[in-house]
């Protein structure tokens, strides 16, 4: 919420019509997010539901798969009816667009992802709560056109999973020497005679990169490697 | 279940910040200084003691399948599960303006206070958290759900006022430019969910 | 018309609710028998683990209807109560009844002539739920094998207990200790040789395997007058 996402004025002056669909600047709404303009680590929304699903890579690919579908689609219906809806009752409007979608993500999951919607329980519905998805429909899908706001979404959601990814990659890599579920560092057997790989030479996992305090810490540390690298995101005080 | 064990565990161990990262976006943003940390920690006490207990009954007696049995044995099959989502948020969002609009009325003091915190906290996870959590558990009745939503509620606020505290004092320090504000508050509200961890496992 | 105005903004909120209703509602009713099949096989599948029979959730029905044999549904005396059906029965509603007024489900199965009684298990782990199922083989102490599931364990941790090392430490085990007194069995740390009522622990989870322990001794316990009189009818055969 600290840096509000700002139109920047080149989309005042280029005619819809006359625009490619991958023009430059379409191209920028997607890849933008992913570093510069980052949802998590620079504009500071979404990290409620982000963190706790990123145990494991398979739950973090899935709410991001989820998450991606909610805001791109909310982007774009917002987006269509933005002339349509009454300001005094936006809020709402959105909120119920935002709720239907990820209650038909949710269902779906149910029927056809049995087992990852089980996984991800109660983080589902919290997309709804999602700032990203508010965030981007009032800074965004408000002013502009569908296809914009759908690229919009997609690239929001994408720079929103790399984190989860990244974090998600950590901790299951460090945590349980396991990545989406297969053993990459060796198999950890009771003895070491019985450990193959890494474990085989007296590896241990890190039983603590699975608990909650371990997201927040490997966050804080991708937020520093980002700003280092990239320091006009350094925050002045 | 216990009520006071209920009230610690949802307070200490489950706490919204440190095991589930709820309303993190809120406890980021409005976490500078410690006079407006109170603020919203006080309207989030305030609205998850309202909204669970309602989301509760609202789910028991109108949305879980067989809660519509209260009106008739054909009505015992109905499911309508699938609507507690926009029904949560929905008593959520028009919760809050209720409550706005009575603190305003009836206690200005207290809405000079919480004002404008209170628009806020309909998107704030740690509320809608709070409901979905309380559908999980299947709490036994409305007394529970009311301590365990009271008791989120100051976990929320125990949190933010110790980022707050902790921030207005770390602008004396010399952080590393990069870290500055947002990465130096993750790796805090890291270490002191490793501090709460030690709660974890305590039952009374 | 004017878009501020008490009428349009009115209209527009009803048009909004029944285009949501009608949407939600449809998905929901299209959905829901996938989502009751998928909730019923897992059972089913979880079911047939516990005896040995590893099958895919597709084809659980099947095999269910093939093995299982009787589905009883006990009451506190160890009788059979007639009108009550054991599949539908939900131990999360019974446990809050009083022990007299609740009802016990068994599984019996049947395969390749051995006959297993398979007995449904619920209780708490760290964060949340847990439940799962004990099959025992005809003397009725030996584990024939078990499993478990739960709601929110942590993943790498209390999570474990639905990883097939852990399950498969049951089998062969016994509930009741020398002097024929039910003991159930306890989930314990600590390496060297573990007896007959006894398995290892997940290392960080003691809370989830404490858990674990009284859930498996507490279900049991309310069996016994059952277990008692089976086996004089065993005897007797």
């Amino acid at each position: 919420m600290s840096k509000k996402a700002e139109k920047s004025p080149i989309f005042l002056f280029v005619s819809e019509e006359k625009e490619p669909l991958f023009s430059k600047q379409n191209r920028q709404l997607v890849s933008d997010p992913l570093n510069d303009n980052n949802p998590i680590t620079v504009q500071v929304l979404g990290i409620c539901s982000a963190l706790a699903i990123t145990v494991q890579l398979k739950p973090a690919v899935v709410m991001t798969l989820a998450v991606m579908a909610v805001l791109a689609f909310s982007n774009v219906i917002v987006s269509l009816i933005r002339n349509l809806i009454p300001s005094r009752i936006r809020i709402i409007v959105q909120l119920v667009v935002v709720a239907s979608l990820v209650i038909l993500v949710d269902q779906v999951l149910k029927a056809f992802a049995y087992d990852v919607s089980k996984q991800l329980s109660v983080f589902v519905g919290l997309i709804i709560t999602n700032c990203i998805v508010m965030g981007r429909l009032e800074a965004f899908a408000l002013g502009n056109g569908p296809w914009k706001s759908f690229l919009d979404g997609i690239g929001n959601a994408a720079g929103y999973g790399l984190i989860l990814i990244v974090v998600a990659f950590f901790r299951e890599l460090l945590g349980s020497g396991k990545l989406f579920g297969l053993e990459v560092l060796g198999h950890k057997g009771v003895t070491l005679a019985e450990s193959t790989g890494l474990y085989a030479l007296g590896y241990e996992n890190n039983g603590f990169m699975l608990f909650p305090p371990m997201a927040l810490l490997t966050v804080g540390i991708l937020i520093w490697i980002q700003r280092s690298r990239n320091r006009k995101l350094i925050e002045k005080e | 279940m216990d009520y006071v064990n209920l009230f610690v565990k949802s307070i200490f161990i489950e706490n919204m910040i440190f095991a589930y990262f709820l309303g993190m976006c809120s406890y980021l943003a409005v976490s500078k200084t410690v006079k407006t940390a109170v603020g919203l920690g006080a309207a989030v006490i305030f609205v998850l003691a309202i909204t669970v207990p309602i989301n509760f009954l609202l789910d028991n007696y109108l949305l879980r399948p067989g809660a519509l049995s209260w009106l008739g044995a054909e009505y015992a099959n109905i499911d309508l599960s699938f609507l507690s989502f926009i029904m949560f948020i929905a008593v959520i969002a028009s919760m809050v303006q209720l409550v706005e609009m009575i603190v305003e009325k009836f206690a200005p003091a207290l809405y000079g206070a919480l004002g404008i915190f209170l628009p806020l906290i309909a998107v704030n996870c740690a509320i809608l958290g709070g409901s979905l959590f309380m559908q999980q558990k299947d709490f036994g009745g409305v007394g529970e759900s009311a301590i365990y939503g009271i008791g989120s509620g100051i976990g929320w606020f125990l949190a933010i006022l110790a980022i707050a505290a902790i921030r207005e004092k770390i602008t004396y320090s010399n952080v590393p430019a990069p870290l500055r504000g947002l990465g130096i508050t993750f790796i805090i509200t890291g270490l002191m969910a490793i501090g709460f961890m030690s709660f974890m496992g305590v039952s009374l | 018309m004017n878009r501020e105005g008490n009428l349009y903004t009115f209209i527009f909120a009803i048009v909004m609710v029944v285009i949501v209703a009608f949407s939600l509602a449809f998905a929901a009713t299209s959905l829901k028998p996938k989502q009751s099949e998928n909730v019923k096989k897992e059972k089913m599948q979880n079911i047939l683990g516990t005896i040995g029979i590893e099958v895919e959730r597709e084809a659980a029905e099947e095999k269910y209807k093939n093995y299982i044999k009787e589905e009883l549904s006990l009451v506190s005396d160890g009788s059979v109560d007639e009108q009550s059906v054991a599949f539908d029965v939900d131990l999360n509603k019974e446990l809050k009844l009083p022990e007299d007024k609740q009802h016990y489900p068994l599984y019996i199965a049947e395969v390749e002539g051995k006959k297993y009684y398979v007995v449904p298990l619920r209780g708490a782990g760290l964060w949340n739920a847990i439940w799962g199922y004990i099959a025992l083989e005809d003397d009725l102490n030996t584990i024939k094998g078990v499993s478990f599931d739960h709601a929110g364990e942590t993943p790498g941790l209390g999570a474990e207990i639905t990883q097939a090392w852990f399950q498969d430490s049951f089998k062969g085990k016994k509930i009741f200790d020398g002097q024929d007194e039910l003991v159930g069995i306890t989930v314990s740390k600590g390496s060297g040789t573990k007896g007959d009522n006894e398995v290892d622990a997940i290392s960080g989870a003691t809370i989830t395997g404490d858990g674990v322990t009284d859930m498996v001794k507490e279900r049991l316990l309310h069996y016994l007058p059952y277990f008692k009189k089976e086996k004089t009818q065993l005897a007797l055969n």
